[in-house]
């Protein structure tokens, strides 16, 4: 155990620190969930891939920087100490970029990396139906092949980023007889392909945050198969384990939300009167210092040849729910104001934290409710009985 | 950076966690709190004699020279089984103290040279605490005295039982007179010598606290898996179900802190004190959880003195208080934040480890 930077680590940390002063917009973006604002998000990650810092883990030949798993939660830290813009191609790169890794060709890799990589292609996920949402299982849309294509009808919900991204990864049923968890296969679609209808769904703020995607006679080529026929729920798995395990929410993200509470609370702990709030901010910040060591303990284990394991499920639980407290602290702290919008004329010093806590709203929600996390941690990694 | 444990470390660990739970059974446990001292003398040097008890003791008086970063791991199996002897207090807290002494103390490095055999086992008193653990098998007592630190053979002392929740816990109120021979240190240089002992006690307190928190898991999962009720095990219920994840999630996350805490007392003890008070808080709502989420899940049969539990929730409930119990501890991390100069921030995650 060392824990201590190399001199390259801390080097690498140099680097990317001076990149983001010189880069990072000065001005704050508009929200990813307006035309105007995913446009801007759009340059922003072309400006990352000019400088291959787009995903720093990947290989060089698809724009990344061969990083290892240190320097990429270095890398993170930096990012988020600059208050950069958040990644409008989350899905994509997080999500479907390692899936690819593992199951593309190395046909699919050029085509789908490449381009994921350069900012030109934002990806939107599209897993939920109307029927199945934390029962997956129970997905009804069909892709049945007729000779080089695949024929896609249903719909599928709660996509996020898809009103205005280029792609969906889905999974569809591609045996129309099949049940549950077989005959079911990972197809990549253009969100501009004909048949394709996109409703918007305003979430909590007020913005097309997601959207249901119906699908009418949609066709693509069998190219777009991540995997074989038949494989897409175990694919989809590997997926969910790199969303709820280490890559979609790294630690840094947490542990500049607890500073800026530590310093909200600074500033007012003066007129402070509900004794809760010191516990709940030191609480608060403890535990966003544990998900950054616990995540550095899995990537030292990773980068040493290890594999991550039911810690993702551990994970989600953890920091959604940290989140959560960390942003009603804030507003406990800003009391009156709290309600008020930023742009309101009263709202002195408010910041983004109800925003912020808007959105927490939805992190024990997405990527699997943590009630299926907790079943899953309870079953797979304690060994209770299912029934 | 690599925030893991050696191959050999966890070779080590796993050897004595064989030898640990083959000898210190729950049944083992009970046949020691029916004994006069509650205490299994040849347990002790069993111990001593895998080297146990010379882990931290110095090459030069005999020992193996370790660190409490390869202490913490056992530390940890003691707490999974319950231990009743003081193998931690004596060879992770005493041990140290008696060493960053024993230069200028030549009884001290007698001492070190007896724990590292087995012949001595030394109790611990601290300002934070009332009461001296085996204050009646110790052969010697490291007392405290405002600034200063003293050693005094038992029968220098008078010791007075107070009888704990924990059968397996032998608290004590001492009564002694300091002398000039029996002082050790005092001024600044004893001030840092008691910061330094109480981080190394609420460690290796945090270590215990999670191997007990394990074991509550353990036994609660394995008993909800063959109680049945309504034709099938009680396990099957999403209500314990989520009783346990949370058990589990709250002990995940507090062993990394406990090996940060852990390495940052072994390679820069002047800045422990924030990574030790998060590693003792994490872990105590760790194992209280255990104790609370497990005994519900037992039902009435986790009430019981029959039933093992206890044996573990008591540990967990007194070692929760003690070497600086949840207010203390969360008052040192609170001014930490309070203080505009703290390192805190994404970047900051070994702030502490850089900052020298």
């Amino acid at each position: 155990m060392d824990l201590n930077y190399t001199a390259e680590q801390i080097a690498f940390r140099r680097e990317v620190r001076e990149w983001l002063a010189a880069n990072v917009p000065t001005d704050p973006l508009a929200s990813f969930d307006t035309a105007e604002g995913f446009a801007q998000h759009r340059q922003w990650e072309q400006t990352l891939a000019s400088g291959n810092w787009g995903m720093v883990t990947w290989p060089k030949e698809y724009g990344g920087r061969a990083c290892s798993l240190i320097e990429w939660l270095v890398f993170e830290e930096e990012y988020y100490r600059a208050r950069a813009p958040l990644r409008v191609n989350q899905n994509g790169i997080f999500l479907l970029g390692p899936t690819l890794m593992e199951y593309g060709t190395p046909e699919q890799k050029q085509r789908f990396i490449s381009a994921m990589a350069s900012g030109e292609e934002m990806w939107a996920q599209g897993w939920s139906e109307p029927d199945a949402g934390s029962d997956m299982a129970a997905i009804r849309s069909t892709a049945l092949r007729h000779g080089d294509e695949y024929v896609i009808n249903g719909q599928k919900v709660w996509s996020t980023r898809a009103v205005y991204a280029d792609w969906v990864f889905c999974l569809f049923r591609t045996d129309k007889d099949s049940e549950r968890h077989q005959g079911l296969s990972f197809i990549l679609v253009p969100l501009d392909a004909p048949g394709v209808t996109v409703r918007p769904i305003p979430q909590l703020n007020g913005l097309p945050g997601f959207a249901e995607i119906f699908f009418d006679e949609v066709r693509v080529p069998v190219f777009n198969r991540l995997g074989e026929e038949g494989q897409g729920w175990s694919i989809a798995m590997s997926t969910a384990g790199f969303e709820r395990g280490l890559m979609l929410r790294s630690p840094a993200r947490f542990q500049e939300t607890a500073k800026r509470l530590v310093e909200l609370y600074r500033q007012h702990q003066n007129d402070i009167l509900d004794l809760s709030i010191e516990d709940a901010v030191v609480s608060s910040f403890m535990d966003a210092e544990a998900y950054a060591l616990s995540t550095y303990q899995t990537a030292s284990r990773l980068d040493q040849g290890g594999k991550i394991g039911p810690e993702s499920s551990v994970n989600k639980i953890f920091w959604s729910e940290l989140d959560q407290r960390m942003h009603e602290t804030a507003l406990n702290i800003l009391a009156g104001r709290a309600e008020l919008w930023p742009h309101a004329s009263a709202a002195t010093g408010v910041g983004n934290w109800l925003d912020g806590f808007l959105f927490a709203q939805s992190g024990p929600i997405y990527a699997g409710t943590n009630e299926i996390q907790r079943n899953i941690i309870a079953e797979r990694m304690l060994g209770m009985p299912r029934k | 950076m690599n925030f893991t444990f050696s191959e050999e470390q966890l070779l080590f660990q796993s050897n004595i966690a064989d030898y640990l739970q083959k000898e210190v059974t729950p049944e083992a446990v009970r046949a020691t709190w029916e004994t006069d001292t509650g205490r299994d003398e040849a347990r002790w040097q069993q111990m001593a004699d895998l080297g146990l008890t010379a882990m931290l003791v110095p090459e030069a008086y005999g020992g193996l020279g370790l660190k409490e970063i390869d202490f913490i791991l056992l530390a940890y199996e003691c707490g999974r089984v319950a231990l009743p002897e003081p193998l931690v207090s004596t060879a992770m807290v005493a041990t140290p103290l008696l060493a960053s002494v024993a230069q200028d103390h030549p009884q001290c490095a007698e001492v070190l040279q007896q724990i590292a055999t087995g012949e001595a086992l030394v109790a611990i008193g601290h300002t934070a605490s009332d009461f001296v653990c085996d204050a009646h098998t110790a052969d010697f007592l490291l007392l405290p005295q405002g600034d200063e630190i003293h050693l005094l053979p038992r029968n220098a002392v008078h010791y007075t039982a107070q009888p704990s929740v924990d059968p397996s816990r032998r608290l004590f109120t001492v009564d002694w007179q300091a002398s000039p021979q029996t002082r050790l240190a005092g001024g600044k240089a004893g001030v840092k010598l008691l910061a330094a002992t109480l981080n190394r006690g609420a460690l290796g307190v945090a270590a215990q606290l999670l191997g007990l928190a394990q074991t509550m898991v353990d036994m609660t999962v394995q008993y909800t898996a063959e109680r049945k009720q309504f034709g099938r095990a009680i396990g099957s219920n999403q209500a314990l179900k989520h009783h346990m994840a949370n058990c589990a999630v709250s002990i995940e996350f507090a062993l990394p802190v406990l090996h940060r805490a852990a390495y940052t007392v072994t390679q820069q003890a002047c800045l422990a004190d924030y990574p030790v008070s998060h590693a003792k808080v994490s872990a105590s709502q760790a194992a209280l959880l255990a104790a609370k989420n497990g005994i519900q899940s037992h039902g009435a049969m986790g009430y019981t003195w029959e039933c093992d539990l206890h044996i573990f929730m008591k540990r967990a409930w007194a070692l929760d208080k003690s070497w600086g119990h949840n207010g203390f501890h969360k008052n040192r991390l609170h001014q930490w934040l309070l203080n505009p100069a703290a390192l805190i921030g994404a970047d900051k995650t070994f702030g502490l480890q850089q900052a020298s």
